[in-house]
């Protein structure tokens, strides 16, 4: 029987294709599961909001009959809230409706209460009380470029949304369209792709267009940014001016990951996939790569990886936490959910067997905890569909 | 003055207050689109399942009325008479 302490612990959420699972963990070496929630609704969206006194888990989910919608959890999954009218909705004149979330992004602990979310039709979306209601960003929606935005094969979104310490710089890519950027937070967006490839249209350096598949900041230096392309691995020291290839060292220029650590210089990590016509890891041996030195080099990191893997791991299906030493967290689409409490240097299996993992998003919770988060968990009622 | 009457799947109900069906008073034919504006009134949830922020039904929300499904009649324009009954099916859909 478990006994209550005050404690820092771990919650790992994992959306997925068919719902959503939480793992739990005081030591990051022994996780318990729960699940599934939203059961039969795609989770491609995950943010955990630890700025307020209690941690706010916020989901994307969609229903394939019942369309997409935002609802959050304040107690860990026990409960979830569904705003009655819809957290993210277009607003009248738009014409356009939401298809679904692409990205949940709990903004500085500067500026509490500011969520960001990156949706499908390609928009970007800003809430100011918590995630509960997003207002559309206007000057993105009109901007000139728009309805030169493709889709990519998941559809066309804006998945990546950064945001500088400041807040008046953020940076969003999308697919495809490429990465825009804002000097003035978000008021208005001038596209910023010079050095990204576009191999896959007639002028391969087009002002816009690249399909960026994500883009994170480096921790300590302002200004620096690291993308993953549809082939090409790319940095920038001039807060988007400029890019550059950062690829070479790695098996592979192709991936959907791009993650940076919270509060280190020059650290980065990817997952590379062997080539647009070829989604698998490099000769079916999955890694992750790290860099410290912002893509000068890579590591291989495979320890506690399975020999063989053919599933792809997709954009948002990683993510690190903020503890020290930083932890990596990744699921690929055969459902298999990996963590690392050593910034990569070796992997434990979390879960497997889940459905394709869209999204996992992992935070340290401080609080009085139980030390038997499996009776905690168990205690916790899992509600099933997206109705409930 | 005879109702009409929404019948819901049992996945929706919880949206309803548990009710299985919806009914409202009609004293002659209205548009499937009013209808829906009138039984799901008091319940935004249940309508943003149906429906979209453009108003258009969900791709994989069928209504049937008089057994025809309305997208081969006129969709939200499809006329419902005093005291009929629509059905709402979620489609056959989904891996």
């Amino acid at each position: 029987m478990g006994c209550m302490a005050t404690a820092e612990s771990y919650v790992l959420a994992i959306g997925t294709k068919k719902g959503l699972w939480l793992a739990r963990s005081t030591d990051r070496k022994e996780w318990s599961l729960s699940g599934p929630y939203f059961l039969m609704s795609e989770i491609p969206s995950i943010g955990i909001d630890t700025r307020g006194d209690n941690p706010r888990i916020m989901v994307g989910v969609r229903s394939e009959h019942w369309g997409p919608t935002v609802a959050h959890s304040d107690d860990l999954g026990a409960t979830w809230t569904e705003p009655e009218q819809g957290a993210i909705k277009f607003p009248e004149g738009t014409d356009a409706a939401l298809e679904r979330i692409w990205q949940i992004y709990p903004d500085s602990a500067s500026r509490p209460g500011v969520v960001w979310a990156g949706c499908e039709p390609i928009s970007v979306w800003k809430s100011t009380d918590g995630g509960e209601h997003f207002e559309l960003n206007r000057g993105l929606w009109d901007h000139p470029h728009r309805s030169e935005w493709g889709a990519g094969y998941g559809g066309a979104a804006a998945h990546s949304i950064v945001v500088n310490p400041s807040g008046e710089n953020v940076h969003v890519a999308m697919s495809t369209g490429g990465v825009y950027r804002s000097l003035d937070g978000g008021a208005s967006w001038e596209a910023r792709n010079k050095g990204i490839s576009a191999y896959f249209m007639p002028d391969p350096n087009p002002e816009f267009g690249q399909c960026v598949h994500k883009i994170a900041a480096d921790a300590a230096v302002e200004g620096r940014l690291y993308a993953q392309n549809h082939h090409g691995v790319y940095r920038t020291d001039d807060n988007g001016e400029n890019w550059i290839s950062i690829a070479d060292g790695l098996p592979a220029d192709f991936g959907f990951v791009m993650l940076t650590h919270p509060r280190r210089e020059g650290t980065a990590w990817v997952i590379p996939i062997k080539a647009d016509s070829e989604r698998i890891p490099p000769d079916g041996r999955l890694a992750v790569h790290r860099t410290d030195d912002a893509g000068e080099s890579w590591k291989r990191l495979d320890v506690g990886l399975p020999d063989h893997e053919y599933n792809a791991v997709l954009r948002d299906a990683a993510a690190v936490d903020t503890a020290e030493p930083t932890g990596v967290y990744f699921g690929t689409r055969g459902g298999s959910v990996y963590a690392s409490a050593d910034e990569g240097e070796s992997f434990i299996e979390v879960a497997s067997h889940l459905p394709d993992v869209l999204c996992v998003r992992a935070a340290v919770v401080s609080g009085v905890v139980s030390t038997d988060v499996a009776a905690e968990l168990a205690a916790a009622s899992a509600p099933s569909g997206l109705p409930a | 003055m005879p109702d009409i009457t929404v019948v819901l799947p049992s996945v929706l109900q919880p949206l309803a207050g548990g009710q299985s069906y919806l009914t409202t008073p009609a004293d002659g034919a209205v548009t499937v689109e009013s209808l829906l504006d009138a039984v799901t009134g008091d319940y935004p949830v249940l309508a943003r399942r149906l429906r979209d922020e453009t108003g258009s039904l969900r791709r994989y929300v069928n209504i049937y009325v008089n057994g025809e499904e309305v997208r081969r009649l006129k969709g939200l324009d499809t006329e419902v008479a005093a005291g009929q009954e629509v059905l709402i099916i979620q489609s056959v859909a989904g891996g």
